[in-house]
């Protein structure tokens, strides 16, 4: 198990408001890896799903509280892990279909499609009436792609 | 995030400005389509260029004016995207629906704007 040499936690209510802050405060904290432009927004844009999904699924009859903890390790090896206590996912599988969704409306149901798509990994742990994990991994290259791993 | 609302030949551009995810997107939507519902223009362009970050609220945004316009035979082209936002529109396969430009394309689009 490979140790982590930079670790965060960030203790969120689920409002909307927030969204910004999470994506915002993730990719401030994995700047250190110097990723290039495209890479920290594929991190932000991630991360901005998933901060979605406990807020309009998890915690969609109340408001309650997003847990995320970001590490990163060496190689440019990062690893965001979004957890909620809200009302879990009944079929994982069945939620990361592409345009899959339960809610209607203008939902596209193409969160967890973007998150694989722009992440190397992504994890998902559920259990009904305990809440989600998320876990996304990435490796930046970096802007300096010769860089030693 | 912003939202304001030129014409431009029969064209009605959204000039869209700030970051575009769940939080933003139903206040942009409803001005749209208030827009669209009392004044009936036949295209409308959806501009990019101030948008600063989009996530896949912005596809579900694209996507149900899409299908609203349709409707009312009222065409749609989303111009001004950033390479980011480009690259999740077309992950959602919006590219076979409506034309999208990325930013300092151009040549050939109908609604473009024009060069000031």
């Amino acid at each position: 198990m490979q140790k982590p040499k930079n670790e965060v936690k960030l203790q969120l209510d689920s409002r909307s408001v927030n969204e910004g802050y999470a994506r915002v405060a993730v990719s401030a904290f994995a700047a250190v890896l110097d990723p290039t432009v495209e890479e920290i927004n594929d991190i932000r844009t991630a991360v901005s799903e998933a901060v979605t999904n406990c807020i309009v699924h998890a915690y969609r009859n109340g408001m309650g509280k997003i847990y995320i903890r970001v590490r990163l390790f060496d190689g440019g090896k990062i690893e965001v892990q979004i957890r909620d206590r809200g009302c879990g996912i009944a079929d994982v599988q069945k939620a990361r279909e592409p345009l899959f969704t339960t809610l209607g409306g203008d939902r596209s149901g193409l969160g967890f499609s973007v998150m694989e798509s722009f992440c190397d990994r992504v994890r998902v742990r559920s259990e009904l009436g305990k809440g989600t994990t998320v876990t996304l991994i990435k490796t930046v290259k970096g802007r300096d792609a010769s860089r030693e791993p | 995030m912003q939202v304001h609302i030129e014409t431009e030949d029969a064209a009605a551009v959204c000039y869209l400005d700030g970051e575009l995810d769940h939080h933003n997107a139903p206040s942009v939507r409803e001005k749209i389509d208030e827009y669209a519902v009392g004044s009936t223009p036949k295209h409308i362009i959806l501009d990019f260029g101030g948008v600063t970050f989009m996530d896949s609220s912005g596809i579900g945004l694209v996507m149900g004016r899409y299908k609203l316009l349709s409707a009312a035979n009222c065409t749609l082209s989303v111009r001004n995207l950033s390479p980011h936002a480009y690259k999740v529109m077309r992950l959602a396969g919006l590219d076979a629906l409506v034309t999208l430009q990325k930013r300092g394309e151009k040549g050939g689009k109908q609604y473009a704007k024009a060069e000031k």
